[in-house]
C-alpha cells in the first residue's frame, strides 16, 4: 500500500540525495516526493510517498532513522493528517468555451492565473481526489500540460502531543 | 634465505629508530605508537574508552592542548583535531590535494603515519588496527583516484561495523564540479557504504566536524564516516578550538534495554528446553563477552558464533559450539535446527549464518538484541525484540535471571549438543583426504596449538583458507580473530594484519592468506617492512581461486571457468624481493619445523604452504539450501569418512553418500611442487649452513 511520511531533514546540501538513495538503494520506489524548508531555516521537510508492504514499510523507516541527517519521521498514513497538492493545468480554451472552463474552476475553488489567445491556465489545490476529478473534466477540453506538485501533509492540531 | 634475512633487517634497521622504523623520511613521532601498553586492552581500558565515546567526549585531550586557541591554517588544525582525538597513528598516502595535511602532519609529534603502498592497503590497515585494538582507525588521503581508492575498504568496514575515520583531500571549492583534475565526487560515490559523511563547507565547521566524526564513527553500530576536505579550506587560517563535548540531536542510539523486553525474553528463557546463544559482533563491539558468558554458563546455554563473533566467546568454553552456518560443523548447525529459543545477541541472521531462510531454525522462537534497530525483523521476526547495546541488555537479563532464581536449562539438550560434537567432528587427525598432501586443516590446527589464544591476532583472506581457520583456529579472547565477513573483501587480510601489528606490537600476528586474496594487496609488503610491522603470512596454496573452484565443482559440473591459475609467481622469491624472509613446504611432515620458523622470526615472514588444488572445505552447505543440508561433514560412527546426508554430494548423487576426495588434477601441477620441494630442501640446508 500507500504510505505518506513526513520526514524532517537537516537543509544541506546532499540530504536530498541520502534519502532518496537509500529508499532507491533498499529496493523501494518513490511515487512522489516534496521538499523545501520549514519555519526553521535549518531543516527541511521531505514528504515522501513510497509504495511498500508492512515488512518493507517498516524497514524504510527504520534505515531513514538511521541516517544522521533525518531528524524525525511521521507516518501520515491512515490518518486524519491535512494533504495538499496544487496544481497547474493549461486547457485547452478557445474564447466560446472559456467561461464553462472558468464556472468548472469557480466550483473547484481554482484560479484562473494566466489567459492566452486559445487558452486558460488554472491553479488548483485540494487532496488528490479532487484535482483526479477536476483533471477528469478539463480532459474533456484538452490539456496542453499538466504539472503537480505532489503531495505535502501535515498532521492536524488536535493530534499534536 | 640467510642472506635475505640479514638485508632486510639491515633495511629495516636503517639509520631511524630501530624498534620503529619510518620507510620514508618524514618526521620524528615521540607519542604513543607503537609503545603502547598492553593495558591499553584491559577489559577496564575498553570499558572506559565506550563511556567516553556514548559520552560524547573526545578520545584524547579535546581542548586541553597547547593548541588550543591559537591561530592556525586548516590542515594544521585537522592534525591537532586528530591529536585532540588521542589518535596516535593514521595510515596513508599522500597527494597533491592532501599535501598541505601531509605538510602539517610533518610537524606533529604526537601521530604516526603509516605510508602505505595503496589507498584500499590503508584503509584496510586502519580497519585491522580498529578492529584489533577497539579505537578508531583513521585514514588520509588524496582527492579523485586517492579518494575512489578507499571504496572497498570503507565498504568492508561499513560491513562488518568498523569504525573509521576517513579523511579525503578534495579540489578547491571554487572548481568542485567542472571535472578539475583528480575530482571525484568521493562523498556521492560512497554515500551507500558510509555511516555517516561530510563535505567541509568552511573552517568554522571543521573541529565540530572532526568531533562528530569521531563520535558517530565509534557509538551506537559503529560504521565508517567520511571527511572530504576542500584544500582552500586546507590553507586558510583560523583559530582552533576543539569541542570537549559533543551532541547530535539527530543521532542518539538506544542503549538501554527496554524493561519490559528484558523482562519478556527472560521468561521466554525461562520456559525453554532447547535454547541457544547465536553470538556476532555486537558482543565484541559492546564488551558483551562477559556477560554474554555468565548468562550461557547461568543457564547451560550452548552458544554459536557468526564470522565476526568468533572470539567473542572464548573456543575453550565447552559450550561454545563455534562456527555455524554455511562452512559451520555440523553440530553447530543442528543445534540451530533443533533448538526451540535462539538469543541472538549483536548477530544479523546473515544469509551465510542461515541457509535458506524459510527453514532456519524452524522450531526457534527468537529474542533479537541489536543497537541497531534496523536489523530487528529484517530478516527474521522475532518475539521479543530488544533494541540496545548488547552488554547492557545481556546484564539486565543476567540480573533479572539471578533475581528471580531461574533454573538452567535441563542438561538434555546441552548433552545432546555435546553428542553430536562427538559425532560429527570438524577433523580428526586420523583422516586425510591426499595421505601425502598438505592438509590444510591440519595446518591450521598447528598453528593454533603454537599461537598464544589470549595475545596473538589472526586475520584471514576471504575464500577457503578463511573458512579453515574459522573452523580451526582457537580463540580466547575477543579482537584476535579479524576477518572480512559482510563484505568479504579479498585483499582484507593482510593490510589488516599489518595494521593488527601497529596497534597491537607485543602481539603476534599472523594472515592466513590464500594465493588469490594475497595478489590483491600483495604490494603492501612493502609496508610492513617499512614500517618495522613483522607479520606472518600464512599461505595456503592450493594455485587456484580455491572457494570458487570448490563450487564449480559442488555445482556447476567441474567447469573450472577462470579458476585455475598459471601465472602465479614464486612468492618465496616475491616476498624477498621485498625483503622478507620466506619458505615453501609441499610435505606434512614439514609442518611442525616451518611454523616454528615462521613464528620465532622477528621479520616480516611468508610461509607458502602447496595444498592440492582438490581440497574441500567441509563440511559445506550449498548455497539456498537448509542449514541442516550438509554436505561432507566427518562421521566417526562411520569410521571417519566424510558423508552428506541428504541433498547432493560431490558427486552429484543423493542422500547418503559419501564425499570422496576428487583425484589430484594437472593444476596441481606435480613439476611444480617437485620443483618446489627441491628448492626447500636447498633452502633448509642453506639455513642450516647459516646457523
Amino acid at each position: 500500500m500507500k504510505h505518506i511520511l513526513s520526514v524532517l531533514v537537516e537543509n544541506k546540501p546532499g540530504v536530498l540525495s541520502r534519502v532518496t538513495g537509500l529508499v532507491s538503494r533498499r529496493g523501494f520506489n518513490i511515487d512522489s516526493l516534496t521538499v523545501a524548508p520549514t519555519e526553521d531555516t535549518t531543516m527541511s521537510r521531505m514528504t515522501i510517498i513510497v509504495e511498500a508492504d508492512e515488512v518493507g514499510y517498516e524497514q524504510i523507516t527504520k534505515q531513514l532513522h538511521k541516517l544522521v541527517s533525518v531528524y524525525k519521521i511521521s507516518d501520515l498514513t491512515d490518518t486524519d493528517a491535512i494533504e495538499r497538492e496544487l496544481v497547474l493545468f493549461k486547457v485547452i480554451a478557445t474564447p466560446d468555451r472559456r467561461h464553462e472552463i472558468i464556472e468548472i474552476a469557480n466550483i473547484f475553488r481554482a484560479n484562473i492565473v494566466d489567459v492566452g489567445k486559445n487558452s486558460l491556465t488554472v491553479e488548483a489545490t485540494g487532496t488528490a481526489s479532487k484535482l483526479d476529478a477536476l483533471e477528469d473534466l478539463f480532459r474533456g477540453y484538452g490539456i496542453r500540460q499538466l504539472t503537480r506538485t505532489g503531495k505535502i501533509a501535515m498532521s492536524r492540531g488536535a493530534s499534536d502531543k | 634465505m640467510t642472506d635475505t634475512t640479514t638485508t632486510a633487517a639491515v633495511r629495516a634497521g636503517s639509520p631511524r629508530t630501530p624498534d620503529m622504523p619510518d620507510d620514508i623520511r618524514q618526521h620524528v613521532c615521540t607519542g604513543a605508537a607503537g609503545k603502547r601498553a598492553a593495558t591499553d586492552m584491559s577489559r577496564e581500558a575498553r570499558l572506559e574508552r565506550k563511556r567516553r565515546a556514548i559520552s560524547g567526549e573526545p578520545f584524547g585531550p579535546g581542548s586541553h592542548t597547547d593548541k588550543e586557541g591559537k591561530t592556525m591554517t586548516g590542515a594544521q588544525a585537522i592534525i591537532a583535531s586528530l591529536e585532540a582525538e588521542g589518535v596516535d597513528t593514521v595510515f596513508g598516502y599522500p597527494g597533491g590535494q592532501a599535501i598541505k595535511m601531509y605538510d602539517a602532519l610533518y610537524d606533529s609529534t604526537k601521530i604516526r603515519h603509516i605510508l602505505a603502498r595503496h589507498e584500499q592497503g590503508a584503509v584496510h590497515e586502519a580497519d585491522g588496527y580498529a578492529r584489533a585494538t577497539g579505537r578508531v582507525g583513521v585514514v588520509l588521503v588524496t582527492s579523485g583516484p586517492g579518494a575512489t581508492n578507499t571504496v572497498t575498504g570503507i565498504a568492508t568496514a561499513y560491513m562488518d561495523s568498523v569504525p573509521l575515520v576517513v579523511i579525503s583531500g578534495q579540489v578547491t571549492r571554487g572548481v568542485i564540479g567542472t571535472d578539475a583534475f583528480q575530482e571525484a565526487d568521493i562523498v556521492g560515490i560512497t554515500m551507500p557504504v558510509v555511516k555517516h559523511s561530510f563535505l567541509l563547507q568552511s573552517n568554522d565547521d571543521l573541529t565540530r566536524t572532526f568531533r562528530e566524526a569521531f563520535y558517530i564513527a565509534s557509538t551506537g553500530r559503529p560504521g565508517p564516516v567520511l571527511i572530504d576536505i576542500p584544500s582552500d579550506l586546507a590553507g586558510e587560517e583560523m583559530v582552533f578550538h576543539y569541542p570537549d563535548k559533543i551532541d547530535i540531536p539527530s543521532y542518539r542510539p538506544t542503549y538501554k534495554g527496554n524493561a519490559k523486553q528484558v523482562r519478556q525474553a527472560v521468561e521466554l528463557i525461562r520456559t525453554s528446553t532447547r535454547p541457544l546463544l547465536m553470538v556476532g559482533g555486537g558482543c565484541v563491539t559492546s564488551h558483551a563477552c562477559d556477560e554474554v558468558v555468565e548468562l550461557a554458563e547461568t543457564m547451560q546455554i550452548p552458544v554459536v558464533t557468526t564470522l565476526i563473533g568468533k572470539a567473542a566467546i572464548p573456543c575453550s568454553n565447552p559450550l561454545n559450539l563455534g562456527p555455524v552456518g554455511m562452512h559451520g560443523s555440523k553440530y553447530a548447525n543442528m543445534a540451530v535446527t533443533e533448538c526451540n529459543l535462539i538469543i541472538a545477541v549483536g548477530a544479523r541472521f546473515s544469509d551465510r549464518v542461515t541457509g535458506k531462510i524459510t527453514e532456519f531454525a524452524p522450531h526457534a522462537k527468537v529474542i533479537h538484541i541489536d543497537i541497531d534497530p534496523a536489523e530487528i525483523g529484517k530478516v527474521r521476526d522475532p518475539q521479543v525484540p530488544i533494541v540496545g547495546d548488547a552488554r547492557a541488555v545481556v546484564a539486565a537479563i543476567n540480573e533479572r535471571i539471578a533475581k528471580t532464581g531461574a533454573e538452567p536449562v535441563s542438561d538434555e539438550w546441552v548433552k545432546t549438543c555435546y553428542g553430536w560434537r562427538e559425532r560429527w567432528p570438524f577433523y580428526t587427525t586420523d583422516f586425510a583426504d591426499y595421505p601425502d598432501r598438505i592438509a590444510p586443516e591440519i595446518v591450521l590446527e598447528r598453528l593454533s596449538a603454537k599461537l598464544d589464544p589470549h595475545a596473538s591476532v589472526v586475520t584471514t583472506e576471504v575464500g577457503q583458507h578463511q573458512m579453515w581457520a574459522h573452523q580451526h583456529v582457537h580463540r580466547e579472547e575477543s579482537r584476535t580473530f579479524i576477518s572480512s565477513g559482510g563484505l568479504g573483501t579479498m585483499g582484507f587480510g593482510f593490510p589488516a594484519a599489518i595494521g593488527a601489528k601497529i596497534g597491537r606490537p607485543d602481539c603476534q600476528v599472523v594472515c592466513i592468506a590464500g594465493d588469490g586474496s594475497i595478489q590483491m594487496n600483495i604490494q603492501e609488503m612493502a609496508t610492513a617492512i617499512g614500517n618495522g610491522a613483522a607479520v606472518k603470512i600464512l599461505l595456503i596454496d592450493n594455485n587456484a581461486l580455491g572457494m570458487v573452484h570448490q563450487w564449480q565443482r559442488l555445482f556447476y559440473r567441474e567447469r573450472y571457468s577462470c579458476t585455475e591459475f598459471t601465472a602465479n609467481p614464486d612468492f618465496v622469491k616475491l616476498a624477498e624481493a621485498y625483503g622478507w624472509t620466506a619458505e615453501r613446504i609441499t610435505h606434512p611432515d614439514q609442518i611442525d619445523d616451518a611454523l616454528d620458523r615462521m613464528l620465532a622470526s622477528e621479520m616480516p615472514y611468508l610461509l607458502d604452504v602447496v595444498i592440492p588444488t582438490n581440497q574441500t572445505v567441509y563440511p559445506m552447505v550449498a548455497p539456498g539450501a537448509a542449514i541442516d543440508d550438509i554436505i561432507g561433514a566427518i562421521d566417526v560412527t562411520l569410521g571417519g569418512v566424510r558423508v552428506t546426508e541428504k541433498g547432493m554430494s560431490p558427486a552429484g548423487e543423493h542422500a547418503g553418500a559419501i564425499a570422496e576426495p576428487l583425484p589430484l588434477t594437472d593444476n596441481d601441477a606435480d613439476t611444480r611442487i617437485a620443483g618446489a620441494t627441491a628448492d626447500v630442501v636447498a633452502d633448509e640446508s642453506a639455513q642450516k649452513g647459516g646457523e
